[in-house]
């Protein structure tokens, strides 16, 4: 079974991508999305890419309700900025300490702090275990360094490690 | 109007479409707005998040009613959108991260905050 899906997460949103673009649920789509699913886990398999077990689904449902509030309240927050007849007091650069180690975590990691209207992930010093991020309405570091940490990488570590 | 859609969906639909461009058009202003690089960035990802979500999920509504059936192939548009958008920004941040320590600007902090 590991020898036919070696990465069982990668083939099942395959599927599940396949399914939803032809909008069916027909055993012949089925089928079709099964070889694709198993035909591209393969192919990633060649890269060698590191496996990941991803667990607790119900975290992973609340850290994904988690972000989709945040996203709203930070969409807000940059469109007063932007509305605002003043420019932002201050916008800089975070340094934060991660535990975080997992690649598919980190990469989760940057897609949340993207996404989120007012920080932009810039880069991360494995070596240090360093993220460097850019707020744009840096109003204390330390709000942020634990923002981050208590709000994002504790459901992280939960789910990836 | 289109035949066989209530008009509470259409209004609706409007009203999220709207929603989403102006949102998409605020982050477009900021971007001329702000003074600095790394605060333009900032500013278009209100398209790519609330900007673009509206607009899909008038899409979703729009045509689940008109075919009386859920269609919600959109979300993978959401997914691709946020999957992509972090490669980009992080391209841009760290050549412009790059070209101002060439210029003589170190941006990073000295002192991690701990």
């Amino acid at each position: 079974m590991t020898a036919l899906v070696p990465h069982p997460v990668l083939s099942v949103f395959l599927l599940g991508l396949w399914l939803l673009l032809n909008q069916s649920l027909s055993p012949g789509h089925v089928l079709l999305g099964g070889v694709i699913a198993v035909a591209g886990g393969l192919a990633i398999s060649t890269l060698e890419m590191p496996r990941t077990r991803v667990r607790k689904p119900f975290a992973i449902v609340r850290l994904a309700f988690v972000v989709l509030l945040d996203i709203v309240r930070s969409n807000i927050a940059v469109t007063r900025i932007i509305l605002a007849p003043t420019p932002p007091a201050k916008s800089g650069f975070v340094t934060i300490p991660l535990e975080l180690r997992d690649h598919y975590a980190l990469a989760t990691l940057a897609c949340i702090i993207t996404s989120t209207p007012g920080t932009v992930w810039v880069s991360f010093d494995s070596a240090k275990g360093l993220l460097l991020i850019h707020v744009l309405d840096l109003i204390d570091e330390t709000t942020w360094v634990q923002l981050i940490k208590t709000r994002y990488e504790r459901a992280l570590m939960e789910i990836f490690e | 109007m289109t035949p066989g859609l209530p008009d509470w969906v259409a209004v609706l639909t409007a009203i999220l479409v709207l929603l989403g461009s102006i949102l998409t058009l605020i982050g477009t202003i900021g971007l001329l707005r702000f003074k600095s690089f790394y605060a333009r960035v900032h500013a278009p990802t209100i398209g790519t998040t609330l900007g673009i979500g509206c607009v899909l999920i008038a899409s979703i509504i729009y045509f689940s009613v008109l075919q009386s059936r859920p269609v919600f192939h959109e979300v993978l548009i959401m997914i691709f959108v946020t999957v992509t958008t972090p490669i980009t920004l992080m391209l841009l941040v760290k050549a412009a991260l790059h070209r101002d320590k060439d210029a003589g600007k170190d941006h990073m902090p000295s002192h991690p905050a701990d």
